[in-house]
């Protein structure tokens, strides 16, 4: 081996090995101590820094579990009951049960029965749009269809309907983080109860105009008719500035209202066919429902 | 009748699209490629119709079967990435090396970054440079100026015989005789790449394009100035040993850097104090890479350089703020 | 050299289309619509009632606070609904709806045509005047006049300057005033003076005006105190800020107010209005509207009663043009597009200009290539490229920090983009949600 080589591999091995050393002490004198339960935790969570939870991130969130004496409303809308449960045990704290929950998409003006009436050539957001004017159609409170909720979804939980002009959820993939309540600047979607089967019931409609406004500009609008709230026997609808509303923790999904409704404005969701008609339906109700339903009262 | 359009103000448009700001810059390009053509015959149209080619190629099929998006060809861009290299090559380079570094300037230096609008580099200049430093001997043998003749003549360029000479220990002067006198440098009868040669057609091109507000005054004149500055301060210091700067100003690719290749909208500075910075950066970079380096050129050097410094610049150096300082009238 | 302001600016085709057009007085219409809410500030209360008669220049709403304006019916007539109606906003508003019947005018109203020069009101009776005439920037943005002449203690006002400059192309309602109406605009700016306590005011119009600058440069001889001062044609010009830099070379800092430099502007169609309430006790609630566009038959300037609908504007002057893309509410550069032509006029109405279909669409947006023409063309030294991206992507507080709320939405930067992005639309998105967050700190 010449000496040049022998040189060169002494003198950069020397410099390597002080330059570990000095980085070894430095990383301890500067070491930040942290609760190694933080780590624990964060492993247990999703990982998806979707904001859902309310935090800046999982190991935000994974800070705030640690630091908390109870974990109270914390709570992970994408790990769902059983991550609170594995962070719990890590903890050594209690996981309070949420029930499970989901986006829904309180509009039912689609192209076809909600006219338009102008087009709108601007930027492609909900929110330049709504800032601007009250939309292509009639109904100043209706979805703008421009899908700002869509680009907000980081689960690719809610897609647009190139037919009805209107944003889907797919309950599957949906985490209820809230991002598209958020982004959507009509106060459209509403995070709600998830029941069995997905099925669900809920006035499809944000109007707030008078009866006969709101119907002009769109077939299925609410008009304030109050027969939903005769119908329904729990006391779940409430009817305010001419817009009927649901309560997803009171409703017990028995349809009644559906039925009633004039315009067709309350939809009923994953629900199996009706085979009776409406006028008959008192009749039977009692028993089909025994029959084909599970647990719909 | 037709639905009523809505949209945000404004409802009316400029006259600037990014199509013809490219074509501008083609338009602005023309005589100098005239002049190219005349100088260096058929070499001159083969490459320029090469790169031409393979630019627009390489992009259309980049982006249509690896980015699977929408080629967006008609924007001018590739084109004009096109003709700016070939101008930067010798006329007789090998029609490989051409496509390859077509593929390099397109390829790396582009779509690599996201297309049209993200790229920090020059990509002419990046598909330059990996030539000049991957095929020195092909790229530093210049035709020299025989216009439409069959054979091809080559040889240094004025810049290469003056460092070449000065390592010698020959004395300006003595170097200058042997080259051609100012006048045929600045009409272009020496050789040099494509678009080095004809200085006159390249200022009347950058004017043309300041008038039609393509580009503005500030890279060109502060990279040129910087230029003629520093040499002219060299050369006054000692004349023997460093060349004036009408010698710098009228050889070399300085023209055509400081006008057409700096001047490229993505890779330079938003704000018109940024753009000053900017040139005078690339002038002082040029001049020490030519008098003090090992290259007899250094201003695709110098651009890349400050197009590395120029999200920098951009960071720091704001345009004048309405109502900044508080004038009392 | 003329003057004119120094940072950025654009030059919009000028098309001044109605500029020989004399103002005429448009048939009143049948039915009006008048939205309680015209200014900035908090809206109007309506004190009619279903049924109730009113008069031309009756109050039928009143102001709602100090920043907000009186609301005068423009027609007699009968009221018959108050209710929430379609206006120029998008949305549906607060309007009273009158039916029109006959012309009765309050009988305070002096309706005799007679100049009245002198000025017999002191400075606090005339700023108590035209706040009870419900006067308010007519310039285009609807700022409570009075609000405007109530000066804070500690500030002296040097100079009032007048905004005759109508840097928005097709618009040529401010032409025809300072042309027809000059002595009674110079009044008006006479009375304007006394209330402000100043002896200098500058009248700022563009060169492309020659009848109404020589016409006013006569008048000026007759009225102490007033100077014209013809500017470059270049847009923004009219702006506030941009005015004030060009007239008296001061720039307003950011945040701040024309008063902290010593200035006061008013739009020339203001001066008008203060005359008219001052010499001849009558209210706002007509305006000169300039109805215009390439295809339009007849490009008009009318005197139109508040409430008018824009359609009676559009039929005035030859009809809807088949081939109409859009109906803009103001002019091509900062107006409003209409979704429908049932609108009716406001106070701030000051031109409805028709775009045919072909001019109507946006061209196709593109990759940002960094050209640096917006930041050019600024007129408030931003960087538009870079507060369109920051909006996108959320990023608050690098736009408080960049300057994002001294944006006058002028529109330059989107005019003038190669790449046709639509750079405003989102900056105006991050400037409502910088202004939200700064507003909630309080």
């Amino acid at each position: 081996m010449s000496s040049i080589v022998l040189y060169t591999l002494l003198t950069l091995s020397s410099v390597g090995a002080l330059a570990a050393i000095i980085l070894y002490f430095v990383a301890q004198k500067f070491k930040v101590y942290e609760d190694p339960r933080i780590d624990e935790v964060e492993a247990a969570l999703p990982a998806a820094n979707c904001g859902g939870c309310g935090f800046a991130g999982c190991r935000n969130f994974a800070e705030a579990l640690v630091k908390a004496d109870e974990f109270g409303s914390l709570y992970c809308p994408v790990g769902g009951n059983e991550t609170m449960e594995a962070a719990a045990k890590i903890l050594g704290k209690e996981a309070v049960a949420m029930a499970p929950m989901v986006a829904v998409v309180r509009c039912g003006g689609s192209c076809d029965v909600r006219p338009v009436i102008n087009k709108y050539d601007g930027a492609a957001s909900c929110t330049v749009a709504s800032a601007l004017y009250s939309g292509q159609t009639g109904c100043q409170y209706g979805c703008l269809g421009l899908g700002e909720c869509v680009d907000a979804c980081s689960f690719d939980a809610i897609v647009m309907n190139p037919e009805t002009g209107l944003p889907e959820v797919i309950d599957d993939k949906c985490t209820a983080c809230g991002a598209c309540v958020d982004a959507c600047p009509k106060d459209i979607i509403e995070i709600r109860k998830k029941n069995k089967n997905d099925r669900k019931i809920f006035v499809s409609c944000v109007n707030k105009d008078k009866g006969a406004v709101a119907k002009k500009s769109c077939e299925v609008a609410c008009i304030g008719c109050k027969k939903c709230v005769k119908a329904c026997n729990f006391d779940a609808i409430v009817v305010e500035n001419f817009l009927a509303y649901i309560d997803h923790e009171k409703c017990k999904l028995c349809r009644k209202c559906v039925a009633e409704c004039p315009t067709g404005a309350i939809q009923e969701v994953n629900f199996p066919e009706r085979k009776v008609k409406k006028e008959e339906e008192k009749v039977v109700t009692e028993t089909s429902k025994k029959n084909k339903e599970e647990g719909a009262c | 009748m037709n639905l009523l359009k809505i949209a945000p103000s404004p409802h009316v448009a400029g006259k600037h699209t990014t199509q013809n700001l490219m074509v501008g810059v083609l338009l602005a390009l023309l005589p100098a490629w005239a002049a190219s053509v005349y100088y260096f015959g058929w070499g001159a149209i083969l490459i320029s119709l090469v790169s031409i080619a393979s630019c627009m190629m390489f992009e259309f099929f980049i982006q249509k079967y690896l980015l699977k998006q929408q080629p967006t060809l008609n924007d001018g861009s590739a084109i004009l990435t096109g003709l700016l290299l070939a101008f930067n090559l010798p006329s007789n380079l090998p029609i490989g090396l051409i496509i390859l570094g077509a593929f390099v300037a397109v390829g790396v230096g582009k779509m690599t970054f996201g297309g049209l609008g993200n790229n920090p580099f020059n990509p002419a200049l990046v598909g330059r440079v990996f030539l000049l430093i991957s095929f020195p001997v092909q790229m530093t043998s210049w035709p020299k100026p025989t216009g439409f003749t069959a054979d091809v003549v080559t040889g240094a360029t004025p810049l290469g015989l003056m460092k070449e000479g000065l390592k010698n220990g020959e004395s300006v002067n003595a170097i200058m005789a042997k080259l051609p006198s100012h006048m045929e440098m600045f009409y272009g009868h020496m050789g040099g790449s494509m678009g080095e040669v004809a200085a006159v057609l390249l200022i009347l091109g950058g004017l043309y394009m300041i008038v039609r507000k393509i580009i503005t005054w500030h890279i060109p004149v502060f990279t040129l100035g910087t230029v003629a500055v520093f040499t002219g301060i060299l050369n006054y210091v000692s004349p023997e040993m460093y060349a004036g700067p009408v010698f710098h100003l009228l050889t070399g690719g300085v023209m055509l850097g400081a006008i057409y290749m700096a001047t490229d909208y993505v890779t330079s500075p938003m704000s018109k104090k940024g753009m000053a910075i900017f040139g005078i950066g690339i002038g002082v970079i040029t001049v020490v890479i030519r008098v003090f380096g090992a290259y007899p050129e250094g201003i695709s050097f110098a651009i890349l350089i400050m197009n590395a410094f120029v999200p920098l610049i951009n960071a720091y150096i704001k345009p004048k703020r309405f109502g900044e300082e508080v004038k009392n009238g | 050299m003329l003057k004119t302001f120094s940072i950025g600016g654009v030059h919009p085709a000028e098309n001044k289309l109605s500029a020989n057009s004399a103002i005429e007085v448009l048939a009143i219409p049948q039915k009006v619509v008048i939205p309680v809410s015209q200014h900035i500030g908090a809206p109007a209360k309506a004190v009619v009632a279903k049924g109730d008669v009113v008069k031309v220049g009756q109050v039928i709403a009143q102001s709602g606070g100090f920043v907000s304006a009186n609301i005068h019916s423009s027609v007699s007539g009968t009221v018959t609904k108050i209710e929430d109606t379609l206006d120029s906003s998008g949305y549906r508003k607060m309007a009273i709806l009158i039916d029109v019947e006959g012309d009765e005018w309050l009988e305070s109203i002096d309706r005799t045509d007679n100049l009245v020069v002198d000025i017999t009101m002191s400075a606090e009776e005339i700023k108590q005047r035209v706040a009870e005439a419900g006067i308010v920037g007519l310039g285009g943005a609807t700022f409570p006049s009075h609000v405007k002449l109530a000066v804070p203690e500690g500030k002296k006002v040097e100079v009032l300057i007048l905004n005759g400059v109508e840097c928005e192309p097709y618009l040529t309602s401010d032409d025809r005033l300072m042309l027809e109406k000059g002595d009674q605009i110079m009044v008006g700016i006479q009375i304007l003076m006394k209330a402000l306590n100043v002896n200098r005011a500058i009248i700022g119009v563009e060169k492309n005006k020659p009848e109404s600058i020589a016409n006013l440069e006569k008048l000026s001889a007759k009225y102490k105190g007033i100077e014209i001062c013809p500017l470059k044609v270049k847009y923004p010009q009219g702006g506030e800020k941009q005015l004030i830099k060009a007239t008296i070379n001061r720039e307003v800092p950011s945040g701040q107010l024309p008063l902290n430099v010593g200035a006061v502007v008013h739009n020339v169609g203001t001066a008008f209005a203060v005359y008219e309430a001052v010499q001849k006790n009558k209210p706002l609630f007509e305006r000169v509207v300039t109805v215009t566009g390439k295809t339009l038959a007849k490009p008009s300037n009318f005197m139109v009663r508040v409430g008018t609908p824009v359609s009676s504007l559009i039929d005035a002057a030859g009809g809807l043009p088949e081939d109409t893309g859009k109906v803009i509410n103001g002019g091509p550069m900062m107006g409003k597009a209409l979704s429908s032509i049932d609108v009716p006029v406001v106070k701030g109405t000051s031109g409805i200009v028709i775009m045919p279909e072909e001019q109507a669409s946006r061209r196709q947006a593109t990759n940002c290539i960094k050209c640096a023409k917006c930041v050019s063309v600024c007129p408030m030294g931003l960087e538009p490229h870079l507060l369109s991206k920051m909006a996108i992507r959320q990023m608050h507080d690098k736009l408080e920090a960049e300057k994002v709320m001294d944006c006058m939405e002028c529109g330059s930067c989107s005019f003038e983009c190669p790449a046709s992005i639509p750079l405003l639309d989102y900056i105006r998105l991050g400037k409502g949600r910088v202004g939200n967050i700064i507003r909630s700190r309080n």
